[in-house]
């Protein structure tokens, strides 16, 4: 167990290797804004499925009742979480599975290990899952000696190209098709069948190269590793949502199956997916349903896999529960509508989130679930101008903005928060003292009239000094793509004087009776 | 009708023309305008980036200044965010830390309800779309965030703007996306901000309109220095003074006149 | 670092669930009624008011957007449909469930097609050595599309419908629901399920939607009318 900590210190357990060290977002971002392919790659997907998006949700005149249903469903369920977690374990032991708890990636990593181990097999096939992305599980699985092969085709880009992925929908949304033919090209003979001779950048035959591939492996591979969408309380029932059939092939063709799955991602009743069968599919693939989906409860004699395993991940979300601002982060069912929209991520890119929850969602899911204890972590909160975009698409109602706002005060005020189930209180993090002061004299001089008139008459008494650009560091980040204001020679309530005396002699009427 | 001026703290010391505008514009409507000169900031620069404590004395200091008005208004549609949304919070998680402060309670209980954007303003509380402006120009219109998605002001902007005799809009296209301008992530995240607005300076340039549009400063600023960085033909001005603008005392551009045509 | 077993885990995770939710005893179970109060279910029911044969037009139309071909017939003329479907494909090997109704496939079985009968035997690679599948459905959703598999015996096991390339699958007029609200409430939840909507398909490439990857290529859909609707499309 981690002791009990009362500075940032990092937490152990929630990072993997694969996202540590990473430079800050703005550090980060830096870079992806100049990559000219990068950006045209992000700007036409995004602003392809924002567009298709908006059309699937005009379709819904009851969009709005839709969406209030899903959050109070989500919030519902998080309110009486230990009810329903133990609701389902019981309800998915007595349909033939079994139910493992992790309280971190370590934990997670270790279990899904042992039972792979204990299959004897040594290469696993797995659905896109962002829960097993988090924990770094191919890592950690690769670490072991037993090879995980991706089947989704951008986890299958994503993999065979050595990178990380971007976008939760899409984890190859940052490569055109050019630069996926050329890793298929490239790299498929090392993992497999290689790629057809004359391999074209089509869609349609990327597709297919993908299909030969991953056949033999769908096949003849002996254990499945997925996550869920959806878990039924009531009924153990556990849903995935996919495009291609790579899920049902994970889901369906192995002896063994092992989902990995956040404790968040409970729904009390069968009922209850006739809302979000509606809003994820629109949201996410901009279509009235996606292409198949899978639901399955325990083990069925005859159908599917012999052995099911679910293992149930905690990893920072009862952290996250616990702070009642940022809890309704863990509403999120994975759309990635609210990275379409968001015009940070589009220009910033989804490896700049340092997590494998990129966009707007991952700037507040990440510093809960990691903390932020790291200058990655701590530069989430700010990865956003607050334009409210994500807020307005999110099929849950996540008031993203609310949080990114309340998660910086974390950063720079500090206060209590929750560290794997530990109640600590964090300082402010480094790096913000020159701001908080700056900060604490201007709250105090504008809330002074006189010291903020006299402050605004220095501003403008001394305009002829100012320079067109800055050389200090904040300042420098202004004006290095920005001319600066001109300060004007009169402030408004320096005008407002003389217009009052010219409209009315008695100036004494600015404050109405009894204002002070 | 008491009607105070909330100008806001970067309007007050950067934008004046504006302030001139907005009572020039109400006194034209027969609105008597009144500007406490108690006033400064409504606390959103400190709250946004994380200094909600610091926040504070500012929501105290805003409910002193404008007690006894009956309607605020403010050409901003950040700062009304700000008061509408965010001064619950502040009072609310003061409460919820163990620190109940019935001044902030009042401060939210009392501006919330009275404190209106310009456009809001006129079109709900005067009911007026026809203000009697003249502007002879082609001028397009970017929606600012806040006032966009925070308090949903819809086509109020665009029908007062399409009511002003001799004015030509044109369509901003991406118009509903964030200029990148944001408070200090304009310069904690100066290279996406800076990337966003290249993009909503192109697409303003795209319109081939010479004067962009909108209703809060803070945005136009940012825009205004890409474009005068980059020197692009466009010329960044706040609705108010769009709409102040009248026959007998037209608009005079601080730039050439031949420049926003 | 956390070296709990499984066991102790669950212990920790649900003390953490209620240390984070104010409380340290276990929360009571909620009630129907709790339900009920805490989520407003104001949504529709369904999104308009439509005669069958509107609901079935709208299943066909949305089945197609998706690249579904749709077949309509009464049941007459069903048999001859599959047959046809299976002679267009030029199909040699047809799998079947058990319980698929016999008569379904007399005009197949007259063709130089081998109409195989799944068994627990048969493996995934023999499986993705047949040319079709030919299945019923549990029901089918208009409003999005959609064919739900239940694996009941005119289905049969999933991966029946999931390795053969070509899929038929029949639909009869009572399983046409409108909604997702009244599909829910017909299916059983712990039966396994296959929603299928559309051939598989992917996005993944510069978020442009091309069908066919890992899933049966081609869908067709064979939509009976019912005895009243066979005057408007006769077989």
């Amino acid at each position: 167990m981690n002791p009990p900590s009362t500075s940032q210190e990092s937490q152990t357990g929630h990072g993997t290797g694969v996202f540590v060290g990473l430079p800050s977002f703005p550090v980060a971002a830096r870079e992806s804004t100049r990559d000219g392919q990068l950006r045209a790659n992000l700007r036409h997907a995004t602003h392809t499925i924002r567009a298709k998006r908006a059309v699937a949700i005009g379709e819904l005149s009851d969009w709005g009742e839709l969406r209030a249903a899903g959050a109070a469903i989500k919030d519902h369920t998080l309110a009486h979480l230990d009810h329903y977690l133990q609701q389902l374990e019981q309800a998915v032991t007595a349909a033939g599975g079994h139910v493992h708890w992790a309280a971190d990636a370590d934990e997670a990593n270790r279990i899904v290990t042992d039972l792979v181990h204990a299959t004897g097999e040594t290469e696993v096939v797995k659905v896109k899952s962002m829960a097993t992305q988090e924990i770094g599980l191919n890592e950690a699985l690769a670490a072991q000696g037993i090879r995980a092969y991706e089947t989704d085709l951008a986890e299958l880009i994503v993999q065979l190209g050595d990178d990380r992925p971007s976008h939760i929908l899409v984890p190859a949304i940052h490569k055109n098709r050019a630069e996926i033919r050329d890793i298929f090209r490239t790299q498929m003979a090392a993992w497999g069948r290689p790629a057809p001779q004359g391999l074209s950048d089509e869609p349609a035959a990327l597709a297919e190269a993908a299909r030969l591939h991953l056949r033999q492996k769908f096949l003849h591979t002996k254990v499945g590793i997925s996550g869920a969408n959806f878990m039924v309380a009531d009924t153990g029932t556990l849903v995935v949502l996919e495009s291609e059939g790579n899920g049902r092939m994970c889901l369906t063709l192995p002896e063994t199956l092992i989902s990995v799955v956040g404790i968040e991602k409970i729904v009390p009743t069968f009922r209850d997916l006739e809302v979000f069968l509606q809003t994820l599919p629109r949201s996410s693939t901009a279509e009235r349903m996606n292409p198949y989906t899978t639901m399955w409860t325990g083990t069925t004699d005859g159908d599917g896999p012999k052995t099911f395993h679910l293992v149930l991940l905690d990893n920072g979300r009862t952290d996250t529960l616990a702070d009642t601002v940022g809890r309704q982060a863990l509403r999120c069912i994975r759309c990635s509508a609210c990275l379409n929209v968001c015009p940070v991520y589009e220009r910033a890119g989804g490896h700049a989130y340092g997590s494998a929850y990129p966009g707007p969602i991952g700037a507040i899911l990440t510093p809960q679930l990691r903390g932020t204890a790291t200058e990655l972590d701590a530069s989430l909160p700010y990865a956003s101008s607050l334009c409210g975009a994500c807020y307005d698409v999110c099929p849950v109602a996540i008031d993203i903005p609310d949080i990114l706002v309340h998660l910086r005060q974390r950063v720079v005020q500090g206060g209590p928060v929750t560290q794997a189930g530990q109640r600590v209180t964090i300082k402010p993090a480094r790096g913000h003292t020159t701001e908080h002061a700056a900060i604490r004299a201007s709250r105090y001089a504008m809330g002074r009239p006189a010291a903020w008139a006299a402050a605004q008459r220095l501003a403008t008494g001394t305009r002829k000094l100012h320079p067109r650009s800055l050389p200090i560091r904040t300042a420098k980040a202004w004006t290095d793509t920005r001319t600066l204001p001109q300060v004007p020679d009169q402030t408004f309530r320096q005008w407002w004087k003389q217009h009052t005396k010219n409209t009315n002699p008695d100036p004494g009427s600015t404050t109405p009776g009894g204002a002070r | 009708m008491r009607v105070a001026l909330f100008l806001t703290c970067v309007n007050d010391l950067l934008f004046p023309d504006t302030g001139r505008a907005v009572v020039r514009l109400l006194e034209r409507l027969g609105v008597e305008v009144d500007f406490p000169m108690a006033q400064s900031c409504c606390g959103q620069p400190h709250y946004n980036t994380g200094y909600r404590h610091e926040t504070e004395p500012l929501v105290r200091g805003m409910a002193a200044a404008f007690a006894g008005y009956d309607y605020v208004v403010t050409p901003s549609g950040s700062c009304v965010a700000m008061v509408r949304d965010n001064y619950p919070r502040v009072a609310a998680r003061a409460r919820a830390e163990g620190r109940p402060d019935g001044r902030l309670d009042r401060a939210a209980e009392t501006l919330v309800p009275r404190t209106y954007e310009l456009t809001e303003f006129l079109v709900d509380v005067l009911g007026v779309t026809d203000v009697g402006a003249y502007f002879p120009y082609a001028v397009t219109y970017h929606p600012s965030c806040h006032g966009l998605r925070m308090l949903g002001l819809k086509d109020r902007p665009l029908k007062l703007l399409s009511a002003v005799e001799g004015i030509e809009l044109r369509e901003l296209p991406g118009a509903e996306e964030c200029c990148g301008f944001g408070g200090t992530f304009a310069v904690k995240n100066s290279d996406v901000s800076a990337a966003m607005g290249q993009d909503k300076v192109r697409n303003a340039l795209d319109t081939g309109a010479g004067v962009l549009c909108g209703a809060d400063n803070s945005c136009l600023m940012h825009i205004e220095g890409i474009v005068r960085h980059e020197h692009a033909p466009l010329h960044t001005l706040h609705l108010a003074e769009i709409l102040a603008s009248t026959r007998e005392q037209p608009y005079r551009p601080p730039v050439s006149e031949a420049k926003i045509r | 670092m956390t070296n709990t077993t499984g066991s102790s885990s669950r212990a920790e995770i649900l003390r953490r669930v209620r240390q984070a939710l104010g409380t340290t005893t276990a929360t009571a179970a909620p009630t129907p009624e709790d339900i009920a109060r805490d989520v407003p279910r104001d949504y529709a029911t369904t999104h308009a008011t439509r005669t069958p044969l509107q609901t079935a037009d709208l299943l066909a139309e949305h089945l197609a957007d998706y690249r579904a071909h749709v077949h309509r017939t009464d049941a007459a003329g069903l048999a001859a449909t599959i047959a046809r479907l299976l002679t267009e494909r030029g199909s040699r090997t047809a799998v079947v469930p058990a319980g698929l109704p016999g008569d379904w496939l007399t005009d197949a079985r007259a063709l130089d097609v081998d109409v195989v009968t799944d068994h627990p035997g048969l493996t995934p690679v023999e499986l993705d050595a047949v040319d079709s599948v030919v299945t019923g459905c549990a029901l089918a959703i208009a409003e999005t599309g959609t064919i739900v598999l239940d694996a009941s015996p005119d289905q049969g096991r999933r991966a029946l419908t999931l390795v053969p390339d070509h899929h038929i699958c029949v639909i009869r007029p009572e399983q046409i629901v409108e909604s997702l609200p009244q599909a829910l409430p017909r299916l059983t939840p712990t039966r396994p399920q296959t929603w299928i909507s559309g051939p598989s398909a992917t996005s993944d490439i510069e978020l442009d939607r091309v069908e066919g990857v890992h899933g049966p290529r081609t869908l067709e859909v064979v939509m009976v009318a019912s005895d009243a609707q066979v005057t408007d499309f006769p077989g």
